[in-house]
């Protein structure tokens, strides 16, 4: 069975970014969750986010390789 | 006019809450106007738009906080600054309650929810992609409600996605249901044998209220986004989820949701459905059914039919539709009906091209804000002229504003204009239910009707459709309850409330 049919009979577990009234609604159903009070990186500083998505393209380049080895 | 501000410095809110708060604080007595938001590229263009800029906003960054009102006088002024303050404290009282201090990134969440397995994203579309990015790595699912996301970044997430076979729901999915839990938009549906995947967010909210209306029940409700079936994409999840619901033993029907796919994506979608051994149902919205049941599946007419069709092969039994044609046929007979123009003000966006498919060959001449093929553009989105099919949801209407299946401030405001227009013999709107929408929108939508209707002195018709189940937290009888009692006609579904318009409007 494919990993994604296997998770089909899990239950789910959340991890919520944003609207904090979606977590609010999975509490009442009594889905565990964890609301996250997310801001924008680099205290908003778009020279920084540019700077970490290098970063972040660095390290994928980097996963990917070492995953062709 | 005196116009106050008030900068909170590193105080960060998600654009709903803000807009929300805005648009009630705007509402009070003696403000002109509000901004509340965070300092990003848009507020400050909104800001200057508006002459409510101040020098001293330059320098603030998208994690600054900017609250503007313009009020008659400065008292008012600072008192729905104050409004909006409280407001605020209060909201992050009731997301607090906690002893501990609530995660800033996904991986401190991740670190404190051991065995996370899904990430559900709303932040700015800016951001979303580098979040969705880093939940895959980790090996969890991502439903991407954020929009604003290039075609470019969803083609790499999904690559991403398959490859570790993680689903990537969206960009701009609003409506999953995901083993048994609804999420953002998405209404409380009792489960059963009938899995779906769907490039459409109220056609999934449409179609998974009817199943559970007829006495029947889904397994998983997949949303993939408005683009998954575009060339481009390929139809990456939707090939993907449809694999896996094949191969799930809690599915036995599978029903597809969408726009008619790009011509390169159609031959190895339908190679892919060949493969499955269970019942396969097919909605392509406006397509014509021969190419669905050419190839052997189950092809539906609209919304309702899909459903219908999903429980006619979960429970071998003959369900019909909750109204048929002849009750509505003699619920349109008995209103009189006032010559005129229709005007359909819809929330939901799939709901609104339904209707533009059904009644513009009956009516000739309808405009829209997102005309479908034989259908006009309006000249000018605001106001209404003839036929008009409206999705008060569309970028038009929701740029610096929350959408209207939860903030119902714009759509009273139009009812209220097209209750003033002469011209108008039939007015017809959703009321969509589920988690995530408005706690009370039938009511909202019948004070806008009352206040429209005292004004005016008018009285069209009035016609609504419910897009819900009784499960669902706002409560289904009371909100039809609320609308009957303020004399709208209540239908099950949006194709049942069109041709109930489409008689009405022929009759007339």
């Amino acid at each position: 069975m494919s990993r994604l049919a296997e998770f089909f009979g899990q239950k789910i577990k959340v991890i919520n970014l944003g609207i904090p009234g979606f977590a609010e609604d999975l509490k009442k159903q009594g889905i565990e969750n964890i609301h996250t009070e997310w801001r924008p990186p680099a205290g908003g500083n778009k020279k920084i986010q540019a700077l970490l998505a290098r970063v972040d393209a660095w390290q994928s380049q980097v996963k990917a390789a070492k995953g062709a080895r | 006019m005196v116009v106050c501000h008030l900068v909170k410095k590193q105080t960060y809110f998600d654009s709903v809450t803000l807009m929300l708060i805005g648009s009630q604080v705007k509402k009070l007595d003696g403000i002109k106007n509000a901004v509340v938001g965070m300092c990003t590229d848009y507020n400050i263009d909104s800001l200057k738009r508006l002459d409510m800029y101040r020098p001293d906003f330059d320098g603030l960054t998208p994690n600054d906080l900017i609250i503007c009102i313009m009020g008659n006088d400065k008292t008012t002024a600072e008192a729905g600054i104050a409004e909006v303050e409280k407001r605020l404290n209060s909201r992050k009282q009731a997301g607090g309650g906690n002893a501990e201090l609530p995660p800033s990134t996904q991986e401190e969440a991740a670190r404190r929810l051991p065995g996370a397995n899904v990430v559900l994203i709303s932040v700015p579309g800016e951001y979303a992609a580098r979040e969705a990015e880093l939940a895959l790595n980790q090996g969890r699912h991502v439903m991407l409600f954020s929009d604003n996301v290039s075609i470019e970044e969803e083609l790499k997430l999904k690559t991403l996605g398959s490859s570790k076979e993680l689903l990537v729901m969206g960009p701009d999915c609003g409506t999953a249901i995901i083993n048994g839990t609804p999420l953002a938009f998405s209404n409380a549906v009792r489960r059963g044998d009938i899995g779906l995947v769907a490039a459409s967010g109220t056609g999934l909210q449409e179609v998974t209220s009817t199943i559970h209306r007829l006495g029947c029940g889904i397994s998983q409700a997949i949303g993939v986004g408005g683009r998954d079936l575009s060339e481009k994409i390929g139809g990456r999840m939707t090939i993907m989820a449809t694999r896996a619901l094949a191969e799930d033993p809690a599915t036995r029907v599978i029903v597809l949701i969408s726009k008619p796919p790009a011509a390169s994506v159609l031959k190895p979608l339908f190679a892919e459905f060949k493969n499955i051994k269970k019942s396969v149902v097919v909605y392509f919205i406006g397509a014509d059914p021969k190419i669905i049941e050419e190839q052997g599946f189950v092809a539906a007419r609209n919304l309702e039919d899909a459903a219908i069709q999903a429980c006619n092969l979960s429970s071998g039994g003959k369900h019909k539709p909750e109204m048929s044609d002849a009750e509505i046929a003699t619920l349109a007979g008995k209103h009189k009906v006032p010559a005129g123009n229709l005007r359909s003000l819809y929330s939901g966006g799939t709901l609104c091209d339904e209707a533009q498919r059904v009644l513009q060959p009956i009516l000739g001449e309808v405009s829209s804000n997102t005309p479908v093929k034989g259908c006009l553009e309006m000249a000018d989105v605001y106001k209404s002229t003839g036929h008009c099919i409206i999705d008060l949801g569309d970028d038009n209407f929701t740029r610096g504003k929350a959408h209207p299946m939860i903030d119902p401030d714009y759509r009273s405001e139009r009812m209220h204009q097209e209750l003033s227009d002469a011209s108008v013999g039939i007015i017809c709107f959703d009321v969509v239910l589920g988690y995530g929408s408005h706690p009370d929108m039938a009511g909202e939508m019948v004070a806008a009707i009352r206040r429209g209707q005292k004004s005016s002195g008018k009285k069209p018709i009035l016609a609504a459709c419910i897009c819900g189940t009784t499960d669902d937290p706002q409560g289904y009888q009371q909100q039809k309850s609320q609308l009957e009692e303020a004399g709208v006609v209540v239908f099950p579904t949006n194709v049942a409330m069109v041709k109930f318009a489409q008689h009405c409007l022929e009759r007339k």
